[in-house]
């Protein structure tokens, strides 16, 4: 707006006098756009400090304390439940080994079905819009306590799941495999990131595959040589956001694993311990320091995510 | 030995073109239609078992028409907990999510207009930090505002659920924004000449205009707050504030759950109104992903 300054020295007073009227009045409408400005956003404005800036720090401050909601007198103890977190609590790292496996597998997992498909389902034949919408259901009802009680009706031992691979396993009473039955509820869920790449893979102009392929790629080569890389902003999105998202599950594994990460903590997703430590043994403090270390790790890995994607 | 003769006529054996095009077509349709059927089939299953007979569920684990059609299921199921029907629950439910739908995407949607269409000091810093928040786990905010609900005294209540949203969603503040974005800007200049507020612009000029993305904020906001668990889950511990999810929790105890028609049955239903919103809406749900990339 400022290159629009002309020498007003040779003009008529009349036409000084309206330059200098507009000039005005662009001021004034400045500063009052400041009034309106925050008039608009001052719903989220105050919700940002009433429920987000003031509870983080509140947070912080409790980590290092001992409140516990009932005793009348809170100390600081310092690092005290960060030590205890970390030297003494045997359950704390079995959550972030849970948690460390469910994310490493079901992240990777459901993009890799959402990408497939959604190359499969890229084509202009009929019925695709059926197809996507029977991929997307699941996405759309899966987070519910509806599913996430059928899903562990399914994985009983008389269950759909055994019965349908004509298995016998106790999907519940071995460690081995419970944290599977929350793996493939994630994994089955790939049709909200599947309508994403979808999206993406639309924006790829046909011209440069058929160009590549007059020019002899075969379909892995063109794979690698276009669509991945005109993909990847999408994919390390998507990389981005359920992590991020994976991290923070809690309803299925309350429900599914009856709150107490059954059997052997296998399934004691960190949210789920978190949970525990802060609503059933009302140990506030404790919860909010693993809170503060949640809240770090995830910037950490954002962060990382971010600096390895220059490349 | 002498050499077999091969017959010209090889080239009988080779389908013609729109037979291989029929071929192919037929095997892409048969796979994909086959998987997707296979990723439904859970929730079929639990609607198929919602009208069966509690014994016959297990026993026929694998099939889905039910021998006997049972609609008792839903009767009973709806009695609920302790003297409480799903009445109440799905009272509860309607409040939560409606209220709570309202509230955010009318605050989202003023929010993102003062983002769009109004210069301001510290915009771009209000903006970055919005976005930020965006990372940020509910777990870190939620045990303070607990114990500050707590103090209140309002656990129990709809305070705890209801008045956070009123500051909007910064996923759905983001959408709008974007949306806002093309909108052109002639109107909105048009009008202030002539002597229209800002307030007034948005009032007059771009609500109207906002109905497909407050559409889709609206869509996923009711559907995500109908699903809400957590809230709901540790500000009502009175039976008679639960909300749908939290009472299936109940419901489906496997300490005390015996009649598991009656579960599938009061499941399958509280899908419903999301099911009903998908199919009406597929479109908005759909470009509203699209556009954005967001959770699921």
């Amino acid at each position: 707006m400022g290159g629009r300054v002309a020498s007003l020295e040779n003009e008529s007073p009349l036409t000084r006098i309206r330059a200098r009227w507009f000039a005005r009045k662009k001021q004034y409408s400045i500063s009052r756009n400041n009034f309106v400005g925050y008039l608009f956003i001052s719903p989220w404005l105050i919700g940002f400090f009433l429920f987000s800036l003031i509870p983080i720090a509140a947070s912080l401050v409790l980590a290092f304390t001992d409140y516990d909601l009932l005793a009348s007198d809170i100390q600081f103890i310092g690092l005290e439940n960060f030590s205890r977190m970390f030297n003494e609590d045997l359950r704390y790292w079995k959550s972030v080994n849970a948690t460390l496996r469910y994310v490493f597998f079901a992240v990777p997992l459901r993009l890799t079905f959402a990408l497939t498909v959604a190359m499969l389902l890229n084509t202009k034949r009929r019925g695709v819009y059926l197809y996507r919408a029977a991929y997307y259901t699941p996405s759309i009802v899966g987070g519910s306590v509806a599913v996430a009680i059928m899903w562990r009706q399914i994985f009983g031992t008389d269950g759909l799941v055994n019965a349908a691979l004509g298995l016998d396993v106790r999907w519940f009473g071995d460690p081995r495999f419970a944290l599977w039955t929350l793996i493939t509820l994630a994994v089955w869920q790939f049709g909200s990131p599947m309508l994403i790449f979808l999206a993406g893979l639309r924006q790829i102009p046909a011209e440069l595959y058929e160009a590549s392929s007059i020019d002899g790629a075969n379909a892995l080569q063109r794979f690698r040589r276009i669509t991945l890389p005109m993909l990847t902003p999408i994919i390390f999105f998507n990389l981005v956001m359920q992590t991020i998202q994976n991290f923070q599950q809690f309803t299925q594994a309350f429900i599914i694993t009856g709150g107490n990460g059954r059997p052997l903590d296998r399934t004691l997703l960190y949210p789920l311990y978190l949970y525990r430590r802060a609503f059933v043994n009302y140990e506030m403090g404790y919860a909010s320091a693993m809170s503060w270390v949640l809240l770090l790790t995830i910037a950490l890995l954002t962060a990382l995510l971010f600096t390895s994607s220059r490349q | 030995m002498s050499s077999i003769s091969v017959p010209k006529q090889v080239a009988s054996f080779q389908l013609s073109r729109r037979q291989q095009r029929f071929l192919k077509s037929l095997v892409y349709h048969l796979i994909v239609a086959l998987l997707g059927l296979g990723m439904l089939y859970p929730i079929l299953w639990m609607v198929a078992a919602s009208f069966k007979e509690s014994s016959e569920i297990w026993t026929n684990v694998g099939t889905l028409l039910p021998e006997t059609l049972r609609f008792e299921n839903y009767t009973n199921g709806w009695k609920g907990i302790g003297g409480i029907t799903f009445t109440t629950y799905y009272k509860n439910s309607f409040i939560y999510a409606g209220f709570g739908t309202l509230f955010q995407v009318a605050a989202s949607a003023i929010v993102a207009y003062g983002f769009a269409r109004v210069d301001f000091a510290g915009k771009k810093i209000w903006f970055t930090l919005m976005l930020a928040t965006l990372m940020l786990p509910d777990q870190v905010r939620m045990i303070p505002q607990y114990i500050v609900f707590d103090r209140l005294g309002w656990i129990n209540t709809f305070y705890p659920l209801l008045l956070p949203r009123l500051g909007g969603a910064p996923f759905f503040i983001f959408m709008i924004v974007q949306f806002i974005r093309g909108i052109p800007n002639e109107l909105d200049e048009a009008a202030l000449i002539d002597g229209c507020s800002k307030s007034g612009v948005f009032y007059r000029i771009i609500l109207p205009q906002l109905k497909p993305a407050i559409i889709t904020a609206t869509i996923f906001s009711f559907y995500w707050t109908w699903d809400d668990f957590m809230t709901p889950f540790i500000y009502m511990t009175r039976p008679e504030l639960h909300t749908v999810s939290v009472a299936l929790r109940s419901f489906s105890d496997p300490a005390s759950a015996t009649d598991w028609g009656a579960i599938f049955a009061m499941s399958s239903l509280s899908l419903l109104p999301v099911f009903i919103i998908f199919i009406f809406f597929q479109r908005y749900l759909v470009e509203g992903i699209a556009t954005t990339g967001l959770k699921g």
